[in-house]
């Protein structure tokens, strides 16, 4: 019987081929931790008594939630491990000016590639399946042993595999799949399993709109998400990589633990509401919803596509009076990507705020924390109860298409409705 | 090990930012994260929970983010053990790494009420709701996860695994 994408990977990377539910003592070629995390990883870290990580160029620390740093106790936070990559010399500290959102960071800097292994303490670790990475998210406690000895146990999940027909329609794009793919099989559809995203639909897909998909298999439940490595991986990968890398690809017998097929030429921008992703609907049946605050940026669409297709819709008009609109970009070289394009000169004539690059209002850090009552159409990833500020505010959850005519309309609408 | 507690119920899909809210991630002391222990969906928990009480949930609990804040904050207010339907796995696997007793039972679930009184026994992986009288049986942990939990958690784990490739 063959094997799926995730178990050639994990068996590239222990002492024995690996089956699905089986434990193993997987090699991992990054460990990642951010200013959250990290601090719980170092404290754990120097109980196991290494003394060293287990290779300084394979662990990075990215500070991007509290960062810049928001207050004292997040500077606190930041300092621990900013001297714990001094003391250790790692190779790959993101610094504040240097830095971007972890998940739009890692494979812009070629730090991440096919065929890896990679944890991170941060669930959007999995993001790096559009690559055919085997990437996937894990506690602080977990990465100090990655840290500590380049090795973490698993326990190899079963593959669900989604099969993506079709051609899209005008305004669709990865945020729009997976949301209603995620509307469709649940939070919990791909509990304990990973996915691999196939089919025409995807073939057809940018790399940005992979990577928005695959960050977004964790909000199904699923360890990781990948997609097979082709032509557009090559010319992505090949123009960042700093080492070696090994494609695989999944038997053509490869044993799934369901098959599912989604036409993917039926479905329209999508709206998660609150207060989980499931909650999707197509925009056109979203009813009126005034907002207070649109986000476009994060690790989920922070990168220059979206920035390109949001800059789109709102160049030569203007935000709507009750609106705060906030855009951020992924990192400093998105940033400069789209002021080199113009991009952000479109995004201050129309009456948006364009922040340095932080994940700041995405989980209610700063940036943009709401109030109670207040609502917000977001290209971020989660919308649970309190996820953006007041435990009484409301985030929905959207493509950068729907959130740039949202911010025009006032309300959730369609990008046909503002043009 | 023997547990014994009064019942915290709570449905489906408890997740991450109910358990410890984002806001309250710049810090990381224990103390100051089981002060804001599921404040967001149930405000009177973190003043009222008892030592040894048991949070008893639907499915999918702890989905969300990867944030060890979340065990350790159920940990640090007291909490002795939860049981839920299912849970998301990054959430289980922080709680057994981190030594926080963690079990899987749909029908105690069920017919757990808030503020009933639960006997657990984890390596018989029993559960007696001494309020109904009623016990259930759980599926005992694989041989892996058991070695992790009776090391203390991961980092004991590990700690042997090192001394033990150090003396071949
Ligand atoms: S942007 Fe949001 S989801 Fe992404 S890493 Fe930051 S906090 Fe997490």
């Amino acid at each position: 019987m063959g094997q799926t994408l995730a178990e050639k990977i994990l068996s590239a990377h222990t002492s024995d081929p690996v089956r699905p539910g089986e434990f193993a003592q997987v090699r991992v070629d990054v460990a990642l931790a951010n200013d959250v995390t990290a601090p719980i990883a170092i404290r754990e870290f120097e109980k196991i008594g290494t003394g060293k990580v287990f290779n300084p160029d394979s662990v990075v620390l990215v500070p991007d939630h509290f960062a810049p740093n928001k207050d004292i106790k997040s500077a606190a936070q930041c300092a621990i491990m900013r001297n714990f990559a001094r003391d250790q010399e790692i190779s790959h500290y993101f610094e504040v000016g240097k830095m971007g959102i972890e998940h739009v960071l890692l494979p812009e800097q070629g730090l991440v590639l096919p065929g890896d292994v990679v944890v991170g303490a941060d669930s959007h670790t999995c993001t790096y399946g559009a690559l055919g990475a085997f990437s996937t998210g894990m506690g602080s406690t977990d990465i100090a042993v990655a840290m500590a000895t380049g090795e973490i146990w698993m326990r190899v999940p079963e593959t669900i595999r989604i099969v993506y027909t079709g051609v899209l329609q005008p305004w669709v794009g990865g945020k729009d799949l997976i949301l209603y793919t995620i509307g469709k099989i649940g939070v919990s559809g791909a509990l304990y399993k990973a996915i691999e995203f196939a089919g025409q639909a995807i073939d057809a897909l940018s790399m940005a709109g992979r990577f928005t998909m695959a960050n977004m298999a964790i909000e199904a439940g699923a360890k990781a998400g990948l997609f097979a490595f082709d032509d557009k991986t090559r010319t992505y990968v090949d123009q960042r990589a700093t080492r070696e890398y090994t494609p695989y690809a999944a038997d053509e017998d490869a044993d799934y633990a369901a098959t599912i097929e989604i036409d993917a030429s039926l479905i329209k921008p999508q709206v998660a509401f609150p207060y989980l992703p499931e909650n999707t609907r197509p925009v056109s049946e979203a009813g009126n919803i005034p907002i207070d605050q649109v986000v476009i940026g994060s690790c989920t669409n922070g990168r220059v596509e979206d920035l390109r297709v949001a800059a789109g819709i709102l160049r030569g008009k203007a935000v709507h009076a009750s609106v705060r609109c906030i855009i951020l970009p992924g990192s400093q070289q998105v940033y400069l990507d789209a002021l080199r394009e113009g991009l952000i000169e479109d995004f201050i004539t129309a009456g948006a705020a364009v922040s340095t690059p932080t994940c700041g209002p995405c989980l209610g850090g700063h940036m943009g924390v709401l109030a109670a009552g207040e609502r917000a159409a977001s290209t971020t990833n989660r919308n649970f109860r309190g996820r953006m500020g007041h435990p009484e505010s409301e985030v929905y959850l959207v493509g950068p298409a729907v959130a740039a005519a949202s911010a025009i309309a006032g309300r959730i609408t369609r990008p046909q409705e503002v043009l | 090990m023997t547990i014994k507690g009064h019942v915290w119920k709570y449905g489906d899909n408890v997740d991450t930012d109910a358990i410890i809210p984002a806001r309250y991630l710049n810090v990381s002391s224990t103390k100051d994260l089981a002060a804001h222990c599921m404040e967001d969906i149930d405000p009177a928990f973190a003043a009222s929970v008892k030592k040894g009480d048991i949070i008893v949930a639907g499915e999918n609990f702890g989905c969300g983010s990867s944030r060890e804040h979340a065990p350790i904050a159920i940990k640090g207010a007291g909490i002795s053990c939860v049981i839920a339907s299912s849970y998301a796995r990054i959430f289980y696997r922080n709680a057994i790494n981190i030594g926080l007793p963690i079990l899987e039972s749909a029908q105690a679930v069920r017919e757990a009420k808030k503020g009933h009184e639960l006997e657990v026994q984890i390596e018989a992986g029993t559960i007696r709701n001494l309020t109904t009288g009623k016990t259930y049986r759980t599926a005992a942990y694989p041989k892996f996860m058991l070695a992790i939990i009776n090391a203390g958690g991961l980092v004991g784990y590990t700690k042997a695994r090192i001394e033990e490739r150090r003396r071949g």
